[in-house]
């Protein structure tokens, strides 16, 4: 237990997630000269004293917009990542723990949704929508992301269904509710920990590409609308890689520091996965920690 | 016990689904605020033209698109029309029919990604094949490295190579799937001028997509080599060659659905790619769709995207049924 479970590239990741949050949320308020929409110099300045990282088309200093889009970003990614995991554990154990005419029910309706690609949905709201806020947007994404995590969680579920504490809390009367809360749930949290972080890289990538598209959200700069700008006035093929350089690489490193704390969280829930680390020489003691005793389950 | 009666469930569960989908691209651009028609009325209002003619380009498009009907009509002349391949006239650019657009744009979009696809799937398994069974700092060196650019964001990639390769040290043109002013024909010229432009895009999209099969076939490969019938090989004394040919047999099958489903999402897969690099795909269709309220060129790909998909859920599905037994086995209710 404790921290020698996890590895170094745990910590790796980790950090840099740390990091690209501080950045997003500390920054500004660290920064407060910095004014968003202030016009701090002409087309595309190149980095200066002033402008530590140039400006943009518009003569904004890159550096503010890209701590205020950084937050932006976040924002929507962890409110779309909430929601979305939230909706797909609720669908998924569901269907997972009732079987049956609700399983068929729930994933069909899940099914259909997987099967309409997401981007044209988000696109095709998000112009009905006309003005969106950050917290619209983040709620859209998360509308049409929840569908892999209900399915998987389902599998995990059924599986769970199948295990023996389960009769023995059944036997001593538990209710559906008080069985899906605690003896159901709790076995699936690793899982469910593993599928929000996810879910929250979803969403901030989506966000970028729905940004990229025109369709981000209004009033406002994220990553992805930086983005949209520095391809809308070629600041790419004119060689101005102030402008496009920084959010293409905090994106880059929020989602691959996320990927790789989704990996090491399944390496450490996951022991089959784990390799590097020095196979312990005395046999573990026989009680495993997490399992609960029958008399705490009988007694329900 | 009854495979057929696997794949009729499993049908009409598709087919439930297709008509779902169809719905929803008949009822969402109708929710837009206003109508379609109203929203490309007033935008031309504001090119200029006059109030009267107004009215009749009104009256005519409302009559032609059926919007004066009720709903349920309008959804049965939306069927009739997809049921002859009819996905009905462009908006912005009106005499073409969305499906000839569609037609013009689709080459391009399977041509870049079908390879592209296919090639990384390769490579990527085998990198991830043998850099689990390796181990040391190969695996650790590549598994970090396609970790990093699997979870690149796609349209990150190839706005940076577009950078380096074609601004930084200008070898390969910065748009366009070929150059201006030449015509899309089956010449010599053409096709070598269409490959100097598709090498940018294409290692963009090839190179997130090695990343990615290879995190995947890592894993799977890792967990097999654990299993037992390793170990017995290992005891048998079978040479590394024969080993790792099962193991990559044993690791495959997800790796198979990935294939399948990968293929499903082909037309909208890179839409990002494409606008980066102005190709004249999908991607591209799409966006200029989108910013021109052209709404049934965006139904038509929308519809386009989502029967693929449905699709290739579905081989893959009867696929499964009939490769795993356990999957009969859990339809027959021995979980």
């Amino acid at each position: 237990m404790g921290t020698a479970r996890f590895t170094g590239r745990f910590w790796l990741a980790a950090g840099i997630v740390a990091a690209v949050l501080l950045f997003g949320l500390v920054a500004p308020l660290v920064f407060r000269g910095h004014q968003v929409g202030a016009v701090v110099g002409g087309l595309y300045d190149h980095p200066s004293s002033r402008a530590w990282l140039g400006t943009d088309n518009l003569g904004h200093d890159v550096f503010t917009n890209l701590m205020y889009g950084t937050r932006t970003s976040l924002v929507i990614g962890l409110v779309a990542g909430a929601i979305a995991t939230g909706i797909g554990v609720v669908l998924g154990t569901l269907a997972g723990y009732r079987g049956g005419a609700v399983e068929e029910g729930l994933m069909g309706f899940t099914n259909v949704i997987l099967a309409i690609p997401s981007i044209v949905v988000l696109v095709l709201i998000s112009i009905a929508l006309g003005t969106r806020s950050t917290v619209t947007l983040a709620v859209v994404l998360a509308v049409t992301s929840w569908p892999w995590t209900a399915r998987a969680v389902r599998a995990q579920a059924a599986s769970v269904r199948a295990r023996e504490h389960l009769d023995v809390a059944r036997l001593s009367g538990a209710g559906t509710a008080s069985l899906i809360c605690y003896d159901v749930v709790p076995y699936m949290l690793s899982y469910i920990c593993m599928a929000f972080v996810l879910q929250v890289s979803g969403a901030v990538l989506n966000e970028a590409a729905l940004s990229m598209l025109g369709l981000g959200p209004s009033g406002g700069v994220s990553l992805g609308i930086m983005l949209h700008w520095a391809l809308a006035w070629e600041s790419v093929r004119t060689g101005a890689w102030w402008a496009f350089v920084p959010p293409t690489v905090l994106l880059t490193l929020l989602a691959f520091a996320l990927l790789m704390l989704q990996s090491s969280l399944d390496e450490v829930f996951n022991p089959r996965l784990r390799r590097y680390r020095r196979r312990r020489t005395a046999a573990p003691p026989v009680a495993l920690p997490d399992e609960r005793p029958v008399a705490e389950g009988a007694a329900e | 016990m009854n495979l057929p009666r696997y794949l009729g469930r499993k049908a009409a569960w598709y087919l439930g689904a297709l008509l779902v989908a169809i719905l929803l691209n008949f009822l969402l651009p109708r929710l837009i605020p206003g109508n379609p028609v109203d929203t490309i009325v007033s935008s031309m209002s504001r090119g200029g033209v006059e109030g009267s003619q107004l009215r009749a380009i009104h009256a005519h498009y409302v009559h032609e698109f059926g919007l004066d009907k009720p709903l349920w009509q309008q959804f049965v002349l939306y069927l009739g029309h997809l049921a002859h391949g009819d996905l009905g006239v462009s908006f912005a650019q009106s005499p073409a029919t969305v499906q000839d657009l569609i037609g013009q744009a689709l080459p391009w979009s399977i041509a870049l990604q079908l390879p592209a696809i296919l090639i990384g799937w390769l490579v990527g398994n085998g990198l991830g094949a043998v850099a689990a069974y390796r181990g040391g700092w190969l695996d650790r060196g590549a598994f970090l490295g396609s970790l990093f650019t699997s979870s690149m964001p796609y349209y990150c990639v190839a706005i940076l190579l577009l950078y380096l390769l074609a601004v930084v040290v200008p070898v390969l043109p910065p748009s366009g799937g070929y150059s201006f002013g030449n015509t899309p024909e089956l010449s010599p010229a053409f096709v070598s001028d269409a490959l100097t432009h598709y090498w940018l895009p294409f290692l963009s999209l090839v190179v997130v997509f090695v990343g990615g099969q290879a995190v995947g076939m890592r894993s799977m490969a890792v967990y097999e080599l654990g299993s037992d019938y390793v170990n017995y090989d290992r005891g048998l004394g079978l040479r590394d060659r024969t080993i790792v040919r099962y193991i990559f047999r044993n690791a495959m099958l997800p790796q198979v659905t990935g294939l399948a489903l990968s293929i499903g999402t082909l037309v909208g897969g890179a839409l990002i790619t494409e606008i980066v690099f102005s190709y004249p795909g999908v991607g591209t269709l799409l966006f200029t769709a989108i910013s021109q309220n052209d709404y049934p060129v965006v139904t038509g790909l929308t519809l386009l995207i989502a029967v693929a998909v449905l699709v290739a859920n579905f081989c893959v599905e009867v696929a499964y049924g009939v490769i795993d037994p356990r999957i009969r086995a859990a339809n027959r209710g021995e979980r």
